[in-house]
């Protein structure tokens, strides 16, 4: 008998695989919404699909009454500018702290306790203290995801630029190189693959960071608009908008896969 | 007055003696290799040649002065993993000691520039038998491969000397042949001085100038921390003459039994 561990399914049955837990869990969200729905006609708890359809219908594709925007794309814009502009920042500091840390020794012992402890504070406890430094713009959300993601991101490229091979490192001295080179072409494309990877694995955190910071003081975003019509029960809105989040997020994280498979030819790796 | 000199040089790691009154004088244009046990401290010996560490006592000159400080072009070096950069085609791996050189901020050339540190490189692409790999990623080449491009890429800066740990270690003998043919060749066109480790004691014999032996004088069973390796052999090699006898019974597998270096390496 063939052991499980060797067992692998082939092309259609893994796209036949990958579905099935989507399609469950739509089934079973079906079978649950229609039998309260036939209790309480009024049942806000799990809408049916048309409810879905209204709500999306009212939020993207007409403006709002009272501001003439269209809801469901000025709160993506306005969610999606601060997460990119946070996670920006995030990375270029993760990148060049990182570098700095991984190769120079006298930074190294400087700063790793420090960016250490720094990455080990709770971001949302600081929060508070971002709304009353930096107000309740803008910037105190694009600061909580930077606070949130940038320390982790420095530790991992400093880990990364640590454990390039020495071999390397001594080999570029010995062909000339300074070590504003070493970090440049050196450091900076070999740990370029770990920063993808980082950034990847900080998508969910900066997410969460944002919603959190949006829920709290906004007056628009995604996480702004699900924690308004909290207040009102509306499932219909709040669901279709959190599968709306979940499928910006996948997208992002598909599209950081490719460009690392693309951009990191070398390293003989098909991406994951 | 020689060209490398190393005086009574010790080195330790820690508490634990490694090397210990390696004295060494070397002329210009030898090749030396260098073969001893594993572990006994023949790749520390090329690090203190390359100042990727210093000696903890005694001291080591090129042309009368103290050896520089830091790794530089002077000293180039081939290593048998990490030998040539992943990142980089081979051709980019070529030109990377003139675009560093040329162009100190960005370490890149480009348009012209780069075009001509491209044609620059092409007879050495040519002489170790790449030109139809140019553009490959190291990861795509052969293991072969690899280590000539390490080579070319050591001797496009010129240095004076090439210091090289076990670069033909990981490959099958036909290529490791090939190889040899290929470093005599070069060594003869450029007449660097070189240092090579190597555990293959046939291998010291055919490529050498000298041999350099790397060897405990003294043990202490109850703590084999407390001596290091010397050099206890020092042979010209003028060409074909057999491997002594007792240099082979302390180095080189004979009689079919592993040594503990093949066994280390099986491990690997
Ligand atoms: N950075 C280091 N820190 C501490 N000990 C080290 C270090 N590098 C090497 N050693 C020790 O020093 C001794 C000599 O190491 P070295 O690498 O020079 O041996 P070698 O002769 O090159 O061996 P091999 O043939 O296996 O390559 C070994 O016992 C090793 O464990
Ligand atoms: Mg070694």
């Amino acid at each position: 008998m063939t052991r499980l561990v060797n067992k692998r399914p082939g092309r259609g049955h893994i796209l036949f695989l990958g579905l099935l837990p989507f399609v469950l869990v739509t089934v079973v969200y079906l079978i649950a919404s229609d039998a309260r729905l036939s209790e309480n006609p009024n049942d806000k708890l799990l809408p049916a699909l048309s409810s879905f359809g209204d709500a999306i219908e009212r939020m993207a594709l007409r403006p709002d009454p009272r501001s003439g925007a269209y809801l469901w794309w000025s709160d993506t814009w306005a969610s999606l500018v601060r997460l990119f502009i946070g996670l920006a920042i995030a990375t270029g500091l993760g990148l060049i702290v990182g570098i700095a840390l991984g190769l120079i020794p006298y930074l190294r012992a400087a700063f790793q306790p420090f960016v250490a402890v720094l990455s080990l504070i709770p971001p949302l406890a600081i929060l508070p203290i971002l709304f009353i430094v930096f107000g309740l713009g803008e910037v105190s959300k694009i600061v909580l995801i930077v606070f949130g993601i940038a320390p982790f991101m420095m530790r991992d490229i400093a880990i990364a630029v640590a454990a390039i091979p020495r071999e390397l490192v001594i080999k570029a001295q010995t062909l000339g190189a300074n070590s504003w080179q070493i970090a440049t072409r050196l450091a900076l494309p070999l740990s370029l693959p770990r920063l993808i990877a980082a950034l990847r694995l900080s998508l969910g955190p900066a997410w969460l960071f944002l919603i959190a910071s949006e829920a709290i003081a906004a007056t628009d975003g995604l996480g702004y608009r699900i924690f308004l019509v909290r207040r009102y029960l509306a499932m219909d809105v709040i669901l279709p908008y959190v599968a709306w989040i979940t499928l910006l997020a996948f997208v992002m994280d598909v599209l950081l896969a490719r460009a690392a498979v693309r951009a990191f030819r070398w390293t003989g790796e098909d991406g994951g | 007055m020689s060209f490398v000199s190393v005086r009574n040089v010790q080195h330790l790691y820690g508490d634990r003696i490694v090397l210990e009154r390696v004295n060494l004088e070397v002329e210009r244009e030898s090749f030396c290799t260098i073969v001893g046990l594993s572990g006994c401290g023949k790749s520390t010996f090329l690090r203190l040649l390359l100042s990727q560490e210093r000696p903890t006592s005694g001291e080591i000159l090129i042309d009368g002065k103290p050896i520089a400080p830091e790794p530089g072009p002077d000293r180039g070096v081939v290593y048998q993993r990490y030998s040539v950069f992943p990142h980089l085609t081979v051709t980019e791996n070529l030109i990377f000691g003139s675009e560093v050189d040329r162009a100190r901020f960005t370490g890149r050339l480009f348009g012209a520039a780069r075009r001509r540190a491209r044609d620059a490189v092409g007879d050495m692409l040519e002489a170790v038998g790449l030109e139809h790999a140019a553009d490959t990623y190291p990861h795509q080449l052969s293991g072969g491969m690899q280590q000539r491009l390490a080579i070319a890429q050591a001797l496009l800066r010129e240095p004076k000397i090439l210091l090289l740990d076990e670069p033909f270690g990981a490959l099958d003998p036909g290529t490791r042949a090939r190889m040899h043919e290929l470093m005599l060749d070069l060594w003869k066109r450029t007449r660097m001085t070189i240092f090579m480790v190597t555990h293959d004691l046939k291998e010291g014999f055919r490529l050498g100038t000298r041999l350099l032996v790397f060897d405990k004088v003294r043990w202490d069973d109850q703590a084999p921390e407390r001596y290091g390796a010397t050099i206890t052999y020092d042979l010209p090699i003028g060409g074909n003459e057999p491997v002594p006898e007792d240099i082979e019974a302390r180095i080189g597998p004979s009689d079919g039994t592993p040594t503990a270096r093949e066994i280390t390496d099986a491990d690997t």
